[in-house]
């Protein structure tokens, strides 16, 4: 296996506008996710973070530049399962029970009924839902949801997780317990992530790296280095640590620059 | 319901359409009794009563037979309807072929196309009136079906595509399960009209044999008595095709669960 996981070189996107004129999501996106890296995507609203993170996983194709990974196109890295995704709404199948539906990807790929059984029942362990596992997605709480989806993604034991904003929709106290879950999970899976946020606390508690994007048209502005270390290093001390603090403001930094420029253009305006 | 002993709310609940029932019965039948209202205006429900004990043996067999036309028809139509959406949600030619069909038949008057089937399929056959009620149930089951097939939601489709999942793969794990709800309460619909149109076909010749063909020859016979107490009979067929339908739909809304 390649020793990088997604690498973007000139990766943009334009959608088809209407009469004629076209949208630029992002360009000239140039971006390296190591094996076992935990990088965020964060940015205001219409970065294309969101669609940087479908042309990685093959639901959308980039219409300039290359994009691989793991050293093959997105297409042939998702027939082969080398990603597990969660979105922002769990999107689990309300028809089935928690444990059928992390059983879904290793059913579908045709893993026995046994070996099934075992993994979902180690997955639910992981994520805490053992007393759930009969339930339906309807009887859960939000977050209870969100715990079964990333249990499904992690079923087949990819190597790249990817996540866009899958903590957005639910309350401040339920996003930290999972962010320190998610910390823990990655730390036994070894699994690269590519983390969708626009959270900035989030997305520099969870990352090796926070990659910092501008809107109109989508591209990087910034990466910066987190490096506070990784699995059982990060807990909730952490929050507390000056280094936590000094990463949060330089995140900030760098996206408050372009802000700011927004904020004296319109106050120029007032005048 | 809180209890398992029910409460007396609960009980009044219950009764309470019972009582009205029987409330309205009464003053039918003091209205007919006191007021002399002619037999030909309004028979009073225990003449009706009368009738339907007296001629019970006919009245059930037609009430089947009308019955059972609906049931050929509805099993029928929801084939059509069910097999002609899923057509046309997989292939967009059909689709575009088949809308504009569909429109043109809702809007037929389609029992008035009886006298035209009896003559198609000779005086003896029910083959017509159960064409009859087919083409009236597959609009609404090919409506509600095709609409069900297409609430298939985005996060559901990105993660069958996703998870490489076949085309066939993701109908089963997803198309087909959001579109249950709707293909079941596009048959609850269509079972009343399957009755209300196997019984109306009646009216207009053929065998001698439902509900709806007796309602006509005691009218006729200027024996409304009789001809209420056949209603009656098409009553609890219609209601028997709801309940059935009904008991479909909730189970169905459930996935399969029980």
């Amino acid at each position: 296996m390649s020793a990088v996981a997604v690498e973007a070189t000139g990766v943009g996107r334009t959608f088809p506008g209407r009469s004629g004129t076209s949208v630029t999501a992002l360009e000239g996106v140039d971006l390296t996710v190591a094996a076992g890296e935990f990088v965020s995507l964060i940015g205001p609203s219409g970065c294309g973070k969101s669609t940087l993170l479908r042309l990685v996983a093959d639901l959308d194709r980039p219409t300039s530049g290359t994009l691989t990974v793991f050293g093959r196109s997105p297409e042939q890295a998702r027939l082969a399962h080398d990603y597990g995704i969660a979105f922002q709404q769990a999107g689990l199948l309300p028809w089935r029970t928690v444990r059928a539906n992390i059983e879904l990807p290793l059913s579908m790929h045709g893993v026995g009924r046994t070996a099934r059984r075992r993994r979902a029942s180690d997955l639910l362990a992981l994520v805490g839902l053992t007393d759930f596992a009969e339930h339906f997605p309807d009887q859960l709480s939000g977050g209870m949801q969100q715990r079964v989806a990333i249990a499904r993604a992690l079923a087949e034991e990819p190597s790249l997780l990817l996540m866009d904003e899958p903590f957005g929709a639910l309350d401040e106290m339920t996003r930290e317990r999972l962010q320190t879950e998610l910390v823990r999970i990655c730390a036994e899976t070894r699994a690269a992530v590519v983390f969708v946020t626009h959270s900035i606390p989030e997305a520099v508690f969870l990352s090796d790296r926070v990659v910092v994007m501008s809107a109109r048209p989508g591209r990087i502005r910034d990466v910066v280095d987190v490096s506070l270390g990784r699995g059982t290093d990060r807990d909730d001390d952490l929050r507390q640590d000056a280094a936590y603090f000094d990463a949060v403001t330089r995140v900030r930094a760098a996206l408050h620059d372009e802000a700011g420029h927004a904020v004296r253009a319109r106050g120029a305006e007032v005048r | 319901m809180t209890g398992r002993a029910p409460t007396g709310v609960a009980v009044l609940h219950r009764a309470a359409p019972v009582v009205l029932g029987l409330v309205l019965l009464v003053a039918w039948q003091l209205a007919v009794v006191v007021g002399d209202v002619p037999a030909f205006l309004l028979p009073s429900p225990t003449a009706i009563v009368g009738e339907l004990v007296d001629l019970w043996p006919t009245i059930s067999s037609a009430s089947l037979s009308s019955g059972r036309n609906a049931l050929v028809g509805l099993l029928v139509g929801a084939v059509v309807g069910i097999g002609a959406a899923v057509l046309a949600a997989t292939v967009r030619v059909v689709d575009a072929l088949l809308g504009p069909l569909v429109a043109g038949l809702a809007v037929v008057p389609i029992v008035a196309l009886a006298p035209v089937l009896y003559t198609m399929y000779g005086a003896a056959s029910e083959v017509g009136r159960q064409l009859v009620v087919a083409i009236t149930v597959v609009v609404p089951v090919f409506v509600t079906t095709l609409r069900g097939l297409r609430q298939v939601r985005p996060v559901h489709r990105d993660l069958m595509r996703a998870l490489g999942a076949t085309r066939r793969q993701a109908t089963a794990a997803v198309t087909v399960p959001t579109a249950m709800p709707f293909v079941f309460t596009g048959l609850r619909l269509a079972s009343s009209l399957a009755v209300i149109s196997a019984i109306v076909a009646e009216y207009f010749g053929g065998p001698r044999s439902g509900i709806g063909s007796f309602i006509t020859t005691a009218a006729a016979g200027s024996n409304y008595a009789r001809a209420w107490a056949f209603v009656l009979g098409g009553v609890v067929v219609g209601l028997v095709f709801y309940g059935a339908t009904l008991a479909l739909e909730r189970w169905g809304s459930r996935g399969g669960q029980p």
